[in-house]
């Protein structure tokens, strides 16, 4: 705490400190509706009927709730020629995202546990070419990848959506687990290898045990970046398999029909809800793979 | 043989990472470079031709517009995230009460995705029936607010949605900054009798530096990849006046079919992101090594 207060709260009885104090949360007040405004327009937008959105204003709470622009969103709007809703993509987004965070968590955690506790000649050269590849923009391997993927059979598939996020999740999971387990004292491998225990062994029963926090973060940081991606979706997928960024897209941008406001803002927000949900949940942890994944380096 | 096995279970572990980040990230990046140098349109070529596809890349109206863009764009969008997220965590640091409550509210839209925000944006700002209407319906019968369609202006909607994005996420790295400032020196000022704005301009802030890196780096990483957001709120448009470097490479690669205009633009990309990542990690790296 920077205890800026200090002076204002024990000796501040003028009345100007008082305004101040008022001020300050008048301001922070304000800033909080700026946040929140567009998630409470999508949220009421998504509850009016067209005809009142036609009529009424934007922030203006709906007169009479309905919830058929949900149902809509879910099972009936229009992604292009397919009338199904967000529904089949958003169970892609979610076949994609499981498997595709356990994998690359699990290879980062080995990864990051060799990198921090088993040096060896190499082994930084290594994790120095895994940290450029967090930057790259990704524009750079999109091309080779399709024809990559092309070649290895799973152009267009889920696998190969999955493929491309462990490949390209690696460099940050190996980070956060090479950051952690490097503040995990040397001695204890070296105790636990005079006892005879091996690799896998020390893995799983010293390093496993202690890193509960950072697989959280992990997983939260992998589960937002992959359910978010837009890019690899949109490249690598073709009209069964895409992701639910990709399926609200179209739903916005579909030309065919009246525009459906109402529909659009249940489509984005059903697309938000999981990450919306693992922040409430878990906010402390995301935020620390937010710094962690962008300051250390 | 198990002797040798044991011994080298760490480097058996890490290789297939490592052959994976060779070939999908190092090989994938000279392909992609190697083919900038080609004739390749619609297929891949690999005779190596010189520099015609960056020379075609900037004599092309709508490179120059995308390329301008990224620097009208990340230049403000940089800067007010910035100052924003500066003040932000410096108010949010008077202990306030509600601190928990209102930093959740300032951060939660980092965790959207772009599409999401973009399809928001892109409602509230639409001029027949978005912020413009409602202005209008308050008996403000004047009042424009047409960026979104605006040739000239549509970029600067791109970075309001994008500062609405990414400024929590600023507010959250300074208050961590804040925060670790040391007390005793804080403390000392106060019983000098130092005003708290100038125990701010002069202690606090400039022993942040460190993260004001930070939050550049970052920033401008994310400047650079900008697709989605412009893809959902503005989809390049009108015309190609809110085209991204981003944009222009996926137009080029999956649209147009002109593969050796899309592997040289992001050539020029990644030459952005690495003059200014670069330096960065070299420094963060030589300095853990002391």
């Amino acid at each position: 705490m920077t205890d800026m207060s200090y002076t204002t709260s024990t000796s501040g009885k003028g009345v100007g400190k008082i305004a101040l104090r008022w001020g300050l949360y008048i301001m922070l007040g304000l800033f909080a509706l700026f946040y929140l405004m567009p998630l409470f327009v999508m949220l009421t937008t998504s509850l009016k009927s067209l005809e009142e959105i036609r009529t009424g204003d934007l922030i203006s709470l709906p007169r009479e709730v309905t919830l058929d622009a949900w149902r809509t969103a879910w099972s009936g709007a229009c992604t292009g020629i397919q009338c199904e809703g967000v529904r089949p993509y958003f169970w892609n987004s979610v076949l994609i995202a499981i498997p595709a965070v356990m994998i690359s968590t699990l290879i980062g955690a080995l990864n990051g546990y060799v990198v921090a506790q088993w040096r060896f000649k190499g082994a930084n050269l290594f994790f120095a070419l895994m940290l450029f590849g967090c930057f790259i923009p990704f524009q750079v391997v999109l091309l080779p990848m399709a024809r990559m993927l092309g070649l290895m059979g799973l152009a267009g598939t889920i696998p190969g959506l999955i493929f491309v996020h462990v490949i390209y999740g690696l460099g940050f999971t190996t980070l956060f687990f090479r950051n952690y387990y490097v503040s995990i004292p040397a001695e204890l491998t070296k105790a636990a290898k005079v006892d005879g225990a091996g690799f896998f062994r020390v893995f799983w029963s010293i390093f496993l045990p202690l890193s509960l926090p950072i697989i959280v973060v992990t997983v939260i940081w992998q589960f937002t970046q992959i359910w978010n991606d837009f890019l690899f979706g949109v490249s690598f997928s073709q009209a069964g398999t895409q992701p639910v960024t990709v399926a609200l897209n179209n739903i916005v941008n579909s030309t065919t029909g009246v525009k459906a406001y109402n529909v659009d803002m249940a489509a984005a927000i059903i697309a938000a809800l999981p990450t919306l949900l693992v922040y409430v949940v878990a906010g402390k942890y995301f935020v620390r793979g937010l710094t962690a994944g962008s300051v250390k380096g | 043989m198990t002797k040798w096995l044991e011994e080298n279970t760490p480097k058996l572990v890490l290789a297939p990472s490592f052959v994976a980040v060779l070939i999908f990230v190092y090989g994938f990046i000279a392909w992609t470079a190697w083919v900038s140098l080609t004739r390749s349109r619609l297929l891949p070529k690999y005779e190596i031709d010189s520099f015609i596809q960056y020379d075609r890349l900037f004599a092309s109206p709508r490179w120059d517009t995308a390329f301008s863009n990224l620097f009208v764009f990340g230049f403000l969008f940089i800067v007010i995230a910035m100052i924003l997220g500066l003040i932000l965590a410096i108010l949010l640091d008077q202990n306030i009460r509600t601190e928990g409550a209102i930093r959740t509210i300032y951060l939660y839209p980092m965790a959207l995705s772009m599409i999401v925000t973009g399809t928001a944006w892109k409602w509230i700002l639409n001029p027949g029936l978005g912020l413009e209407a409602t202005v209008r319906g308050w008996g403000f019968e004047n009042f424009t607010f047409d960026w979104l369609v605006n040739p000239d202006m549509a970029i600067y909607t791109i970075v309001i949605a994008a500062i609405w994005q990414s400024s929590g996420f600023v507010m959250a790295l300074f208050l961590a900054g804040l925060r670790s400032v040391d007390q005793e020196i804080i403390k000392a000022a106060q019983v000098d009798g130092i005003p708290t704005w100038r125990v701010y301009t002069a202690i606090i802030i400039p022993s942040m530096a460190p993260i004001f890196l930070s939050a550049f780096i970052v920033l401008s990483h994310l400047a650079i990849k900008s697709f989605d957001l412009v893809i959902a709120l503005t989809g390049g448009g009108p015309g190609y006046a809110t085209d991204l470097p981003a944009t222009y490479m996926y137009a080029m690669a999956f649209s147009r079919g002109d593969i050796g205009q899309a592997a040289s633009s992001a050539m020029i990309m990644m030459l952005v992101v690495f003059t200014i990542v670069v330096p960065y990690l070299y420094s963060e790296l030589r300095s853990k090594n002391d």
